[in-house]
């Protein structure tokens, strides 16, 4: 039972969520909508990286500069064409149309690319499976260290984005009071677009880490978009830095699960999330967020 | 000049469609007797459907609650059911039994889970649902990954069993149907309109949205743990990824909005165009799901209470007296 090795491992696990939970979060954040879709956008960002990196003969790393602003016009037109519409039909109607666009991802994804699993490990070379052994029990992983200081970027990245650029102030304002902020001259509907872009990205980004890191196929987005949530959640909703806290947390929790019993790391991602749910901190954080 | 104004509550229209329902229900029954056992078998898994749809509708067309883990309960109906089996109750008893003990589930998750509102209340059921899939693939004695079997049904004969399971299904569809009907006709009917419609403005009437949403999960619980029992007794083998899977979100969700959000003929109509395509396109494996996620998608966008919506704000028709109208003594009609 290697405790010390298992906390540091799932802080660097809880770097990956990190990544896919802020796309999340900008969603919630500026739209008051959980997109149903996002775990399946991310790995739709991963089949296009892992087909750039195929096709090209390059290193995924690198598959990425043409594959992130694909995505992010992807993210500007979904949000314009699709669910812009669903926005106007209040809760329920935005839920029904992302898990919709949900199914659809997965399935065409399942036909054009087959159940077959995949990654993008050996592709990626050296880095995704090195590390430095510190002690005989402790080693850090190279690809988990840049996993979390690319979470740690984005994350710093877009609060410094939301709190001094005059595009961040817009958001901010539409998230607040986005009919208001119109009559000031902000266009919601193009700044919904931006937050769906950018969130679209970071899914992107996250999907190429999850297939650098472990595996991925067709199915696999609903479970990144749980994890994502539970990260959200456990690191309170609306807040940017709570959602690398949640990440670490819920990393913390699976890895020390698996030190336990390998078939445990994922259900005891979920208790703890759980467990804070209904605790009294986690009563505070849904209520300060509703409304 | 003066006239006399009446609330009605049913008019003719209403009046045949409620008789001829009933008649249809009770000619159901006499379906195992008529057709041959693929027929009922087929009849079965449409009830199961019909089930599903009702209770998805209960939740989010009136409660405004989408849940994406209502297979939680259906998963848990059919294990509930083997773990009864395999301690000697009767299978059909066991049934019932796993139904109710759904209802008690839903009962112990609601303060946890009814406190969320819109997607984490969505999240949030899909949590539960994947931590009992889980929970139930680590337990050997329930078959764990591999799936396990319902014991104790062959002591019927093949056609027996079906017709009993038919009628089982039959049975509790009326039920739920009944018990949907009666919600909404009685006063409370009003208040899960009014919750359907606006619920923050429901609530500043004095419309008490807490405890309805309570017994609408509550319910919900019971008709999908229910479900999954009668599914398990109609195919005898459950998996956990199967029963558990997010495709019978999938499943209640089109047929809902196909058939009609919020309204009581809705999911009928959408269970039926449902089965049909089942049917018909099954086969085809991912593209039939692309279809119904694009279907879903469109009728979501662009009409979201359904083909029922059409039929009824043309016709102002109604299947069933659960609606006011108000008539006076010189003139009739709506």
């Amino acid at each position: 039972m290697n405790w010390l090795n298992a906390v540091v491992q799932g802080i660097f696990l809880g770097g990956l969520y990190a990544l896919f939970a802020c796309g999340l979060s900008l969603m919630f954040g500026v739209m008051r909508i959980i997109n149903l879709a996002h775990g399946d956008i991310s790995v739709l960002g991963a089949f296009l990286i892992w087909t750039i990196s195929t096709q090209a003969g390059i290193s995924p790393f690198l598959a990425l500069v043409p594959a992130l602003p694909v995505m992010l016009v992807a993210g500007y037109l979904l949000q314009r064409a699709v669910l812009a519409r669903s926005l106007r039909g209040g809760v329920v109607i935005p839920l029904l149309t992302t898990f919709g666009l949900s199914i659809v991802i997965q399935n065409a994804l399942l036909q054009i690319y087959s159940p077959d699993v995949r990654s993008l490990g050996s592709a990626a070379g050296s880095i995704s499976t090195g590390s430095r052994r510190l002690t005989s029990q402790l080693s850090i992983p190279y690809l988990g260290v840049l996993t979390l200081a690319t979470a740690v970027l984005v994350l710093g990245g877009l609060q410094l984005m939301l709190q001094r650029t005059g595009f961040g102030r817009e958001m901010r304002a539409t998230a607040q009071d986005p009919d208001t902020a119109a009559l000031v001259g902000i266009p919601s509907a193009s700044v919904y677009a931006r937050a769906t872009a950018i969130a679209v990205a970071t899914a992107t980004l996250a999907g190429g880490f999850l297939a650098i890191h472990s595996t991925f196929d067709a199915a696999s987005g609903p479970t990144q978009l749980i994890f994502a949530f539970e990260a959200v959640v456990i690191g309170g909703l609306g807040s940017l830095w709570g959602t690398l806290v949640g990440g670490v947390v819920l990393g913390i929790a699976q890895t020390a699960g698996a030190t336990i019993n390998p078939q445990y790391s994922i259900l005891a991602g979920h208790l703890v999330f759980l467990i804070i749910l209904a605790s009294p901190r986690g009563r505070a954080i849904l209520t300060r967020s509703a409304g | 000049m003066s006239e006399h104004w009446k609330v009605r509550r049913s008019d003719t229209g209403t009046r045949v469609a409620a008789a001829s329902s009933l008649l249809l229900a009770a000619g159901l029954f006499a379906v195992p007797y008529l057709f041959q056992a693929s027929v009922v078998q087929q009849l079965t898994s449409f009830f199961i459907l019909l089930i599903l749809a009702v209770m998805w509708n209960a939740l989010a067309g009136y409660g405004g609650l989408v849940s994406v883990g209502q297979q939680a309960f259906i998963g848990f109906g059919a294990y509930t059911t083997i773990y009864l089996t395999q301690h000697g109750v009767t299978p059909y008893l066991a049934v019932v039994l796993a139904a109710g003990a759904s209802t008690v589930l839903a009962a112990i998750l609601s303060p946890l889970l009814l406190r969320l509102r819109g997607g984490q209340f969505a999240v949030g059921t899909w949590v539960v649902a994947e931590t009992l899939a889980l929970l139930v693939a680590l337990d050997k004695g329930l078959g764990s990954g591999t799936g396990i079997s319902l014991r104790g049904l062959n002591i019927y004969s093949p056609e027996l069993r079906r017709a009993y399971t038919y009628w089982l299904t039959l049975a509790f569809s009326l039920l739920l149907l009944g018990l949907v009907f009666w919600l909404l006709r009685h006063r409370t009917g009003t208040a899960l309109q009014a919750i359907r419609d606006d619920e923050e403005a429901a609530a500043s009437l004095g419309v008490r949205t807490a405890p309805l949403k309570l017994v609408l999960f509550l319910l919900a619980g019971f008709g999908c743990g229910a479900a999954g029992a009668l599914t398990l007794a109609n195919t005898l083998f459950i998996q956990p990824q199967s029963i558990f899977g997010v495709q019978w979100t999938a499943y209640m969700l089109f047929m809902v909005l196909v058939g009609g959000l919020g309204s009581f003929e809705g999911p009928i109509l959408g269970a039926i165009i449902f089965f049909t395509l089942q049917n018909q396109f099954a086969e085809q494996g991912a593209w039939y799901l692309i279809g119904l996620g694009l279907v879903a998608i469109g009728f979501a966008l662009f009409l979201p209470r359904g083909l029922w919506s059409l039929f009824a704000d043309r016709y102002q028709a109604r299947l069933l007296p659960i609606g006011y109208t108000l008539e006076s003594s010189t003139h009739q009609g709506p």
